[in-house]
């Protein structure tokens, strides 16, 4: 049984703040779960029905009304503020990294393909690489993911990096994440796709600088010979 | 004229006898529309909980033979061998959603209390028009067959999620189900009729058919709710029939609304859905929110702490639910700046929200609890629609929403409001309003039997969810071992299966509770439960045409516990007696 309120070990620049605010949410509902609870429990034992016991007449309190409200609206309009700037950093046009390495991402019934630029090093010519189900990525370096689909939508899911993003067909959506650990990572598909959606599984791997570029070149030189 | 039948007695002596097919089919008696509307549902909510037990089946033993030898009933194009296949999962994660939110909860909620309550409540002889009435319930039995048709044809039931994301909706090329889709889309935009005209008769009687003295404000909160929730219905069922048009028309004659080859947008879809799909969530949960209102005042002998703010709240959740149905597409595709918009306007709901919770705790103090089964089904509705509404804010923070959307995290929300919310909101209403409707009790023993298990198991079933989500195990998933890093999960997953098979089976005591005390549960009489509410103050059942005369109302619905008062309740319609002296009101803690 896993019931652990502790998120997976992030491994994106991103992550630990988003992870953070998580953990200031679930903190936050968590007081006022238990003191809701615990106030609903006690009352209902003190004030159960007894010989005797009779119910005082009260209306309700325009002064309790204004506190439980004012309180509320305080906690998660902070709450709306403080997530407006994590989600500035991960959505926000101007915020995209300017140095990113930049592949395309493809899903179709049931899998991803990656395509990463040849030699010419642009992306849409005759020259680029692909990669089926697998996604190669440098370590400590920003990334674009141009994220598109070929059929229905699927979702783009990288856990361990905080990234989840639909692939919409009719539509090119730009991603970015960047990897702080060399690895293997799981790559899952979290929208329903068909039959097959619960199998689209796939991995990201982000290699070190130099297997990076040595892994690239190879496919590169591959591809030239392949022609 | 307190009868001794149960579900016959509702045309009395004074009405002309009409025969059993104008009587228990073809009747335009709200209170037997209700009971109509009250006996489908449930079927159609036994049968969405079957189909759950299936899903759970699959997740808690995957790749394992279904038991009782359900192989052997199923077709090969299901579960060959009893084994389920990924195509028939996806129709069972799609059938489950869609029976229980438009052929169950709805009709619960709108068909039964709507009906049942709101001329009882304000003091109405029937609805204002009793033959749109019966044509409401009648369609809703054509598009639950043409629903359930479906599973039979070939191809098998639309597997496309309740949500039918196009463009995956959109042809059977992607998902093998062709004519189960359209079925679905059919079925959806016949029954859209049911709630329109449902809505149209809500709206009218309370508007327009209020006994004298039921002003605005002597309304009880049941009632209030269900005519802002007939609002919503009216307003929002038309876009989603619009929407399932366009989506028929994209299927079956090649046009291109939501398809991307022809220039469609298959955004506009969530868009479409989403408009209606919010405000249907405030429609599946303020009617439970009204019940729980009324009987945790009645059984706490108290007034509603904060009638006011829980009107003004009523109200304040259905105009929002109309602006925030973009926080369920954060990762759809969204303009980054719409996005937060959508956060502001989400998390606010918690404001409202917070009101009614705080004031159903209010009305709890310092009261004079009776725990009897409908309190306790209210009460675990207020504990349970905590967690729910809790849970909504992680997903109302759209950076967090990046990792828990389309999770187990969502699955475990969306089934605390829906099911520990208005489930058990429904299950309060039930047998709190079940002597009125049938003249009976239920049984407690058997009634708090039901309630406790269903409460334990419940919890074990669906709170494990949310650390499943947080795991990151996505929802709507034939096998999640397929997955290296879902794998350590299977225990925690058999362990909801396991759970959620005791949830459903006991379900089988509510049934025979329900059919038993029809016959021989204890007489109710007319005010079984010492309330105010009009609703009482005819007989148990309500004879056709309701009251013998129409009342007059002098009060709140909820006075309770009034001071100086023998009784510790004041039905709305008692006259006021003047040498009593508390015609007058004394001077109390309130806010108005």
């Amino acid at each position: 049984m896993n019931l652990s309120w502790i998120m997976p070990e992030s491994v994106s620049t991103f992550g630990p703040a988003l992870d953070n605010l998580y953990y200031i949410i679930l903190v936050i509902t968590g007081i006022v779960f238990v003191v809701t609870e615990v106030v609903l429990v006690y009352f209902m034992i003190k004030y159960r029905h007894k010989e005797g016991r009779k119910a005082t007449y009260i209306e309700g309190s325009s002064k309790a009304e204004w506190i439980w409200t004012s309180a509320t609206a305080v906690i998660v309009m902070a709450l709306a503020i403080y997530s407006k700037g994590i989600w500035d950093t991960i959505r926000h046009p101007d915020m995209f990294p300017v140095d990113a390495y930049q592949l395309n991402v493809t899903a179709k019934q049931y899998e991803w393909n990656a395509t990463y630029a040849g030699l010419d090093g642009q992306l849409g010519t005759s020259d680029d690489i692909q990669s089926r189900n697998q996604v190669h990525i440098p370590v400590d370096q920003p990334v674009i993911v141009n994220l598109q689909s070929e059929d229905v939508i699927h979702s783009f899911f990288l856990p361990d990096l905080r990234v989840k993003h639909d692939a919409v067909p009719g539509r090119v959506w730009p991603i970015w994440f960047e990897a702080t650990q060399t690895g293997e990572f799981p790559l899952a598909c979290a929208e329903l796709c068909g039959l097959g959606h619960y199998r689209m599984g796939g991995t990201l791997i982000v290699h070190s600088k130099e297997d990076f570029d040595s892994w690239l070149s190879e496919m590169q030189i591959e591809a030239e010979d392949d022609e | 004229m307190s009868s001794d039948i149960s579900m016959g007695d509702s045309h009395s002596e004074d009405h002309h006898d009409l025969g059993f097919i104008r009587t228990y089919i073809f009747s335009t008696d709200h209170k037997m529309i209700a009971k109509q509307f009250l006996v489908t549902s449930l079927l159609f909510l036994a049968l969405g909980g079957m189909l759950a037990a299936m899903i759970r089946w699959q997740l808690g033993f995957p790749g394992q033979p279904l038991p009782f030898n359900l192989g052997a009933i199923l077709p090969d194009t299901m579960a060959p061998g009893g084994i389920i296949l990924p195509e028939f999962y996806n129709s069972l994660v799609t059938m489950h959603a869609t029976f229980m939110v438009f052929f169950a909860l709805m009709p619960l909620m709108a068909g039964v209390f709507g009906n049942l309550l709101i001329p009882l409540q304000i003091g109405a002889d029937d609805m204002a028009f009793p033959r749109i009435n019966m044509l409401s319930f009648w369609i809703t039995p054509v598009a639950g067959a043409i629903m359930l048709a479906s599973f039979f044809v070939e191809g098998g039931a639309a597997g496309a999620g309740w949500t039918s994301y196009a463009p995956l909706s959109t042809s059977g090329e992607w998902t093998g189900v062709y004519l189960g889709q359209i079925l679905w889309l059919v079925s959806l935009i016949v029954l859209g009729f049911s709630s329109i005209t449902g809505a149209l008769n809500y709206v009218t009687t309370v508007i327009a058919m209020r006994a004298p003295g039921m002003t605005w404000f002597r309304v009880p909160l049941a009632t209030w709710s269900l005519f802002i929730t007939a609002w919503l219905l009216l307003l929002a069922i038309p876009i989603l029939t619009g929407g399932l048009i366009l989506l028929l028309l994209d299927q079956t004659i090649g046009t291109a609304f939501f398809r991307p080859e022809g220039s469609g947008e298959p955004l506009m879809w969530q868009h479409i859905f989403w408009f209606f799909g919010h405000p249907e969530v405030y429609i599946l949960i303020l009617p439970a929110m009204g019940f729980v209102s009324e009987v945790i005042a009645n059984r706490s002998r108290k007034p509603v702490f904060g009638y006011h703010s829980m009107v003004v709240a009523i109200v304040a959740i259905a105009f929002l639910g109309w602006i925030v149905w973009g926080h369920h597409m954060f990762q759809s595709g969204m303009n980054p700046f719409l996005g937060m918009s959508f956060m502001a306007t989400t998390v606010v709901i918690a404001v409202p929200s917070a009101i009614k919770t705080f004031n159903w705790i209010g009305t709890l103090w310092k009261g004079d609890i009776h725990f009897d089964t409908p309190l306790l089904h209210a009460v675990s509705f207020v504990a349970l629609f905590v967690i729910g509404g809790l849970s909504g804010i992680f997903l109302a923070s759209a950076p967090v929403d990046i990792y828990l959307h389309d999770t187990y995290f969502i699955v475990a929300h969306l089934h605390y409001v829906l099911v520990g919310g208005s489930l058990f909101g429904i299950f309060a209403g039930i047998t709190f309003w079940y002597p009125k409707m049938f003249g009976r009790m239920m049984n407690e023993t058997l009634g708090k039997l039901h309630w406790g298990v269903s409460f334990i198991a419940y919890n074990l079933a669906f709170f494990p969810m949310h650390n499943l989500g947080v795991q990151g195990m996505m929802r709507r998933i034939y096998d999640p071992n397929q997955y290296e890093f879902l794998q350590s999960l299977q225990s925690t997953n058999t362990f909801i299966s396991k759970s959620v098979f005791v949830f459903v089976s006991v379900q089988v005591l509510f049934a025979i509770n329900f059919f038993w005390s029809m016959r021989k549960g204890k007489k109710a009489g007319d005010n079984p439960w010492d309330s105010n509410g009009l609703e009482w103050a005819c007989p148990s059942p309500p004879p056709h045409g309701n009251f013998a005369e129409i009342p007059i109302v002098h009060r709140g619905p909820y006075e309770y516990s009034y001071p100086g008062r023998e009784q510790d309740f004041w039905p709305q319609n008692e006259a006021p007696v003047e040498s009593f002296g508390a015609s007058t009101k004394p001077e109390h803690e309130h806010g108005e």
